[in-house]
Parts: C-alpha cells; structure tokens; sequence
C-alpha cells in the first residue's frame, strides 16, 4: 500500500499520520511539497493537520487553492482514496471536495482533549475495521471545528450514510456534553458521495500507540490498509 | 559620519543610560555618538541585554556538570542525553509585554524562545509555560489570563510544537505584573550543535526570516524599567507574532543546518539587529559591515536607528561559508522567507553601519560588549519570620478544609488553561500535563525526557534562600517522581527593582539557595533569563525564581504517575514528617495568614529519598508516585485519588503532631509511593536510611480519614475541576 502525505506551510501533524502509517505498513509514506504539480502512483493521499498558510483569511482556505490541490481533485475524481484529518479536512470543505464547513467550536476556544466517536458506519475503506455503533476515545486538538451545513446536506448526508463519526460521550450517547464543539448533528466526519473522500476533525493517527493514552485509532489505520491493500 | 551629533545627557537618560554610562559611552567613541549609536549603546546595557545588576551573582551558580555540553552564555543549554543525542532547553520571561497586550506579549514570548532554541540545530518538541496572575479578584486578571493563554496557544499550537506542563498561581503582588516564563526544549545531534560566534573575516552575514517593521522599537529598554499606571501607552512597543512565519523559519533553518553552510547563528529577540549582530561580533572577537538599504522592511523611511533597534519577530542572522549563498538562498525560497546578505565579517573589530552611502554607526565591539557596566549593587537581608506554632491554630475539620484547598486558585485544576494548548501534536507526549512532569518520548527506542517547571514564590520572599533551594528541589523531586533523573535545569529569575537594596537581597539569597541545591543535587544551571523591574507604582511582585526542569527517562515503559491504580496498594509515605505549617498554603488559605519561615530544606535528605524513590521506581516497585509540595499530605493523597478516580482510607494519624499540622505540613523531601509490594519497599528504605512508613491504602470511592469521617473523590474531583472554569465564565 502506497500512501502519499501532502505538505502545506504550516503543516504541523504529518509526523503523526506519517507514523501511524508506518506503524500499520512498515514503510514512511512518500511526503510530497504542496508546489509540486504532479502525484506519484498511490492509494492514498492524506492532506495532514496543521495550520497551512497560518490558516490566514479562513482554515484551510489559501490551501485549497494550491497548485497541489488540482491533482488531488483529479485524483479523488478517479477514485483515489483521499484522507483529511483536521485542518486537512477544513482544506477538504473549503476546496468543495466535500460539504459544508467547520466554524469556530462552539465555546470558541482551541480544545485538545480526548473525545468519545461513535462509528456510524463500516461499509467503507475507512471504517472497516470498526463495528457499527462501536464507541472509540481519540483525541481532537481544534479551534474550528463546529461542523455546519444547510438542512438539505445534512439530510442527504444522512439518508446516504454518509457521516462517518459522531461526537457522543463514553458510552455512545449522543448528549449534548460529548458534542463539545457544537458540530451539527455532532458530526465529527463525513465522506463524499462515494465514501472515498473523508473528512474528519479526530487525530485517530495520534492514538495507536498505547504508551500515549490510547489505542483506539489503531483499528482505523489497519482496516484502510487492509482495504487497500 | 553625519554632522555633529545633538544627543545630549538628558536625550541618553531618557534611553535609560544613567550620566556615568553615558559619559563611558563617550570615552569608548572617543566623541559624543549619534542616535544610532545611543540607541545601540541604550540596548546593549539595558538591564535586560547586560545583566548588569545580576551578572555578579549569576556567575556564582554551578554550570558544569559530565553530561553539560554548553552552559549559560549561547541561545540555549545544551546537555548530553546519550546515543549521540543532545537536549538544548532554555526558559525566557515575557513579562512586561503580556500585561500591556496579554495575547501578543504571550504569543511573542513562546516565538523567541523556539527560536533561541532551534537557533542552535534543535528541533523544539516541547514548550512549557509558567504563569502568574494578580488576585482573581482583581478587575484586570480574567482579561490577562484569557489572552495570555490564548496567546500561548495560539503560538505553540500553530508552530506544532506541543506545550506539554507548566504552572498557573494568582497572588496581589502580581495585580500589575503579571508573569509569563516560557520554556522550549529541543533535541539535536550532540555533534550538530550551531553557535553564535562570527568567524571566517569576509564571509557573508545574512539576513533571514521575516521584514523589518517599526514594531518593538525599544522593547529591551521596556524591559528594564519599572511601570507606571501609564503602561498602556507602551503597547506599541509590544510586538507582533506570526507564528506561521515561524514554522517556516524553523524548518528552513533546519534544512539548512543539515548541511554545513553555516559558520554561526544567532536570532534577533531583544534589541533586534544590534544585539544579535553586537554577540556574534563579540563572541568571535571580530568586526562585522552591514549594510542597512539591503535589510529587507516592511516599512518606508525607515531609519537606520529604527531598523537596529527594531524587534519584529521571526528574524535571525547567520554568517556562511562563502559560496554557501545559493543553496542557502533556495532553502529560504522554497519556504518563501526573505534572504539577504546585509554584510560581512571583518577583522577590524568595529560594528560599521552604512546606509544611504553614508556611515550611520562605527562602534568598536569589544568595549560595547566588555565595558559594559555591571553593578554589584547594594543589599540587605530581611528579618526572618518568627516560627509559627501549629499547637496555636485551631483544630479545624480536615476533609473541609481539603475541599478549600483543592478548590483554592493555587491547587484548583488548570485543566481550562491546557486544554487550549495543543499537548499531543508530534506524536510523542506519554505523559500529558496535569502531573508532576511531563514526559515526552524523544526515541523510538524508548528515551524520554521529563519536563516541569516549579516555583514557590511565598516561600522565596519569607526566606530567599531557602526559597531558591526549595525550588531546585522541588524540581528536582517532580522529576524524580516520574522515574527520571535529572539532568540539568534553566532559570527564569523574575525580580522587583535591584536598585532597591531589599530586592537584591531577594536576589543575592535566591541565588545562594539555588547554588547550595544544585551543587547537593548535581543539577547544574545550563541556561537562563533575568527579569528585573517587576514592579509597578514601586510595589515589587514576590520574589519568583522559576526553574525549568529537564531529567531524563531511558526506558519510558518504566514512567510512573500519579494516579492512584489498584484497589488494595498500600500507600508509602517517603520523608520525615514535622508538621511545618509556617509559610504552607493551609496557612494563607485555610488561617488567611501569608506568615512564617518556609519549611527547612534539608538537601542531604532530598539527596538520599530522591534517588530512593527513583531506584523504586526502576525497579519496577511503584505503580504511582507523587510528591508532595502546596497543602502537604492530605493535598497530596487527594490529588493522586482525583487524578486515578479512586479512593484512599489513611490509617491512623500519628498521636505526636496536632492533626492538620501531619496532614497539611509542607516539610520537604517527600513523596508518597504506591505499591503492591510494600514489605520490600519499607525494607529497602530501611537498608538506605530513608525514612518511610505505611499511611494508608488504595480503594474505594472516597477518601477516608480515621476520626474525620470521608469525602468522595467525586466530590473532591468536582470541587478541584470547576473553580478556573467557573471563574473564567463569569463576564
């Protein structure tokens, strides 16, 4: 499995994605500088966190005009799995790669904390190593991360199954405390339309090893890579 | 050199030279210098550049050590941590800017000291921030403190760098200087290490990172002068941070430094161009040409006093290897920072200036850096306070009195604050903050460094010494409660007016203290900041010397903290126990007293139960560990069954001490150990002459007292969480 980590300026969460990969692999994934205008062969492209462009003017909105990013499009367009996780995903939203928009967390402060996810689906490369409904702890580390879309998106984001993770509390319910950042419907991740693009605010790649507080990530790196492979 | 000079005696007071410095600035021109030259006079023997008033005393603090690779005098500490690893570490204060504009003065604070530290070939993985604020019920406090943090954050979490511990106090003394210490670590090659003296006459000096602006102009004079209520009116002299500009600036220089382009190294923080170009020049007994038209400014008309004296952020100086330029100059494109050669070296030892066809300063640098005037100021010892006798306090319920107390500003948890830093970014934090140190893994293999930062500012006003030697010890001992050993430390002196002869005393006993624990502890001083003039209206702030701590973890598997883990484990009590309530937080919390020596500090013991403790832990005896310091004991056990969701039942109290006393003392050299395995941890002290006894053990829900019934750690845990919310959520 070949898997290719794009670098903004102001990308700060590679290392973490890029050794949570490894973990599951065995090998670094290729990391490719933002001006390149050309992807090598891959299965996976992870736009990483971080603040790219300082998340100047919005979150990830200089960073979805980069030259890097239309190869990204063409690439999604022909079915390459794309992974953004954090600001990766604000570039994602802002790109229109994927609906709606993260706006600042309901208390509008940076949270880094760990939450509680639950998985609303497993029918995709991303969440197959997941049970449905199953609760998992990982952490978040975001300022801007309320999720917000017109009531039509989220409708059909719903009726198509396409909310990956929901903010909930430790035992998987859906109270109003787990949602911490305010997210509509606590929607912490969605895909597109056909689930091969998701965008999530969690850092899963910061929980895979347990002398770090946790695990629970583990299970989402093995089942992409098993996926893909 | 343009036409006669106007700068009068009155126009260099008013840049903070006293008469007798001036007039010593004029025998080394040899004539009455220009603005520039003031102005470059001015910052290179402000309080802050200089450390006139504390270099007689610092020189006293021990900075060598086996594993000591550079100590104080470079950008940073840099320290051997074996398999050709170096830890490079240093804490600076940013006290005076965060209470002028608490976000940018914070945010700025964390920028330069990332920069002193990856200036030197490291790449920083942590950041720490020590912080004090003035009463919670002061007008100003909430304001501060919200900025300040979001400062912190907005800096560290942006760069990607984690802030991984720290400390937060409130007191009055701070209502109108507040403090704020930050502290990076970093970690290079220890044969990749970059210094800051100029070498190679004609080699290119260049420019990097982010353009000159107007902004900060004086900030190092700033520094080294008390405030008035008028403090506002300094804000522009505060600067702005971009931390983005950061991030690139770290990874540009890094990239650079993995080849050998550069020769010396220094950032531009405090009086900006003059001071970085006045060291290297200095540390390489060299001259050094610049060329002011080619520093590359975001402003127009900008003079050449200005552009010296300018602190815009995100800037360093570099001198290279001649032909070096070009590669070096696509790093810095391909990060789209500016790079421009301003200069070169030069053997004449002089500092020359040239802007607009024009010399705008010719100073020679050995005797701007060396006859600078350093003071050994006069000081005087207080009176010592009268012990206090606990058989005099009243016996009050010690379960309510422990509900104040982990409620209580200084105890109450800081959750609210580092949840708005990013603590896990990079991947490698084991333990987060919220324990007695951090621990951060810096190898695959499993190394691990711990990090904390500790001071007692009431004990260091009640009895310097023993509050400078408290501090390196209770350092030392956060340290040794993860399982690390530690290594060496930095320091953040923070100071009222040292031309008061009560403040220098402060000072000189600070000192001393701090001397007497590292020498006993072999924990020598490799870096550090001092910040004078904390004091507003005349009423200085509590002497605060802030240590920064670094020990180190070979195998981070082996890491204990402080959460109490199985019910049954009995609790160990480490030190001897002599009920010291003079100075304590019970004391000023619980009596409404701030009086009383601070507890004696007995390095010999700190010695033999720290190492104990650590060997505890290595050998794999301990499942928690915790020490003691703020509310003894009692503060302790409840801090450990908080933090494990699980409660204690403590055995009967000892007959020979009045209750509150045993349980809220703050006697010093203690820890308290969990273990499954008592009968050989007793044994063990027992062989090593440390005392230690059974006071409890593990279990249950609540924290029970023989004789004064229990509380539930839920109740405890509710208390302890909701004071700093609370209080920030009320507008």
């Amino acid at each position: 499995m070949k898997a290719v980590v794009v670098i903004f300026p102001g990308s700060n969460r590679e290392r973490d994605v890029c050794a949570a990969l490894a973990l599951v692999t065995g090998h670094e994934p290729v990391r490719v500088w933002h001006r390149d205008a050309t992807l090598p062969e891959t299965d996976l492209i992870v736009l990483p966190g971080g603040f790219a462009y300082g998340d100047y003017l919005r979150c990830g909105a200089m960073a979805a005009h980069s030259p890097i990013m239309r190869e990204v499009r063409d690439r999604a367009a022909k079915g390459t799995p794309i992974l953004g996780i954090c600001n990766g995903f604000q570039i994602l939203t802002e790109a229109g790669m994927l609906p709606g928009a993260l706006l600042p967390n309901r208390l509008l402060r940076f949270t880094c904390r760990d939450v509680h996810l639950r998985v609303e689906t497993n029918q995709t490369i991303f969440t197959c190593g997941y049970e449905v409904g199953q609760t998992i702890r990982v952490p978040v580390a975001h300022h801007d991360g309320n999720y917000t879309a017109d009531h039509d998106t989220l409708d059909r984001l719903e009726d198509r199954g396409l909310v990956a993770f929901r903010y909930c509390g430790p035992n998987g319910d859906l109270s109003e405390a787990g949602n911490f950042n305010g997210s509509a419907h606590a929607i912490a991740g969605i895909f597109n339309n056909s689930h091969t693009v998701l965008g999530l605010m969690p850092h899963l790649e910061d929980a895979v090893d347990p002398l770090l507080g946790g695990t629970d990530g583990r299970a989402f790196f093995e089942g992409l890579v098993g996926a893909l492979q | 050199m343009k036409g006669g000079s106007n700068v009068t005696p009155a126009l260099a007071a008013e840049h903070g030279l006293t008469e007798e410095e001036f007039e010593r600035a004029v025998g080394i021109l040899g004539h009455t210098p220009n603005m520039t030259e003031l102005g470059i006079f001015a910052a290179m023997w402000s309080e802050h550049c200089s450390y006139k008033s504390s270099k007689v005393w610092l020189k006293t603090l021990p900075t060598t050590g086996p594993r000591v690779i550079c100590g104080p005098g470079e950008n940073a500490g840099v320290v051997d941590i074996g398999d050709g690893d170096a830890v490079v570490f240093k804490i600076e204060s940013h006290n005076h800017p965060s209470f002028i504009e608490p976000y940018q003065g914070a945010a700025t604070g964390v920028g330069g000291i990332l920069r002193d530290v990856f200036t030197m070939g490291a790449r920083p993985i942590a950041i720490l921030d020590s912080l004090r604020f003035g009463s919670p019920d002061h007008p100003r406090t909430r304001h501060l403190l919200a900025g300040v943090v979001a400062g912190v954050g907005g800096y560290g979490n942006c760069v990607g760098v984690p802030t991984v511990g720290g400390e937060c106090e409130f007191h009055p003394c701070y209502d109108g200087n507040i403090l704020v210490n930050a502290m990076c670590v970093g970690i290079a090659r220890a044969d990749r290490i970059f210094y800051s003296a100029a070498a190679g006459p004609g080699n290119p000096v260049i420019y990097v990172g982010a353009k000159t602006g107007r902004d900060g102009i004086h900030g190092a004079t700033m520094a080294s002068a008390e405030f008035s209520s008028d403090a506002g009116e300094k804000r522009p002299t505060v600067q702005v941070g971009d931390p983005f500009t950061e991030k690139l600036l770290i990874e540009a220089c890094l990239e650079l430094m993995e080849g050998d382009a550069i020769v010396a190294i220094q950032d531009m923080g405090a009086a900006g161009l003059t001071s970085s170009a006045v060291e290297m020049a200095g540390k390489g007994g060299l001259g050094v040409e610049l060329d002011l038209d080619r520093v590359p400014r975001r402003e127009i008309g900008m003079s050449a006093y200005e552009i010296m004296l300018s602190e815009s952020q995100e800037r360093m100086l570099m001198i290279l290897r001649p032909g070096s330029e070009i590669d070096a100059r696509r790093i810095f494109a391909k990060w789209e920072l500016d790079f421009a050669v301003i200069g070169r070296v030069t053997e004449t030892g002089r500092l020359v200036l040239r802007m607009n066809g024009e010399i705008a300063a010719d100073i020679p640098v050995e005797p701007l850096v060396n006859a600078a005037p350093v003071y050994q100021r006069p000081w005087r010892c207080r009176q010592p306070e009268p012990e206090i006798d606990p058989a005099s306090l009243p016996d009050r319920d010690p379960l309510e009195c422990l509900r104040c107390l982990v409620a209580s500003p200084t105890l109450a948890s800081k959750r609210w604050i580092w949840e708005q830093y990013d603590h896990l970014v990079m991947g490698n934090t084991v333990k987060r903050p919220g324990g007695d140190a951090a621990v951060v893994r810096v190898s695959a293999e499993g190394k691990a460094l711990a990090l904390a930062t500790d001071c007692t500012p009431r004990y260091c006003r009640a009895d310097p010494a023993r509050g400078g030697a408290q501090a390196v010890a209770e350092s030392w001992r956060n340290l040794t409660a993860v399982g690390a050993e530690p290594l060496a430390l930095t320091d953040n002196m923070n100071f009222g007016n040292p031309e008061r002869p009560e403040i220098m005393g402060e000072f000189a006993g600070a000192i001393e203290g701090m001397r007497e624990a590292c020498l006993a502890l072999d924990y020598p001083v490799v870096s550090g900041n001092v910040s004078l003039y904390n004091e507003t209206n005349g009423s200085a702030i509590l002497p605060t010397p802030v240590i920064g701590g670094v020990g180190l973890v070979v195998n981070v598997r082996n890491v204990v903290d402080l959460a109490l883990k199985r019910d049954g484990d009995a609790l160990i009590l480490i030190g001897a126990t002599n009920g010291h309530l003079g100075c304590s937080l019970y004391l000023r919390e619980i009596e409404c007293r701030e009086a009383g020596p601070p507890p004696p500090v007995d390095l010999a013991a700190e010695r033999r139960n720290g190492d104990f403790v650590r060997g505890v832990i290595r050998d794999g005896h301990a499942v928690a560990c915790h020490d003691l310091s703020d509310g003894g004991l009692l503060a302790a056990v409840a801090e450990m069954a908080m933090k494990g969701g699980r409660g204690a039942v403590l055995d009967s109290l000892p007959p020979d001490l009045p209750r509150n006393a045993y349980l809220f003392g703050e006697d010093q050299a203690r820890y308290i150990v969990e273990t499954a395995d008592p009968d050989t941890v007793l044994e063990a002290a027992r062989a090593a002459g440390v005392p230690a006894h059974v006071i409890g053990a593990a279990g249950g829900v609540a924290l029970t007292l023989p004789g004064a019934g229990a509380i539930s750690v839920d109740a405890l845990r509710a208390a302890n969480e909701a004071w700093l919310p609370d209080y920030m959520a009320q507008a």
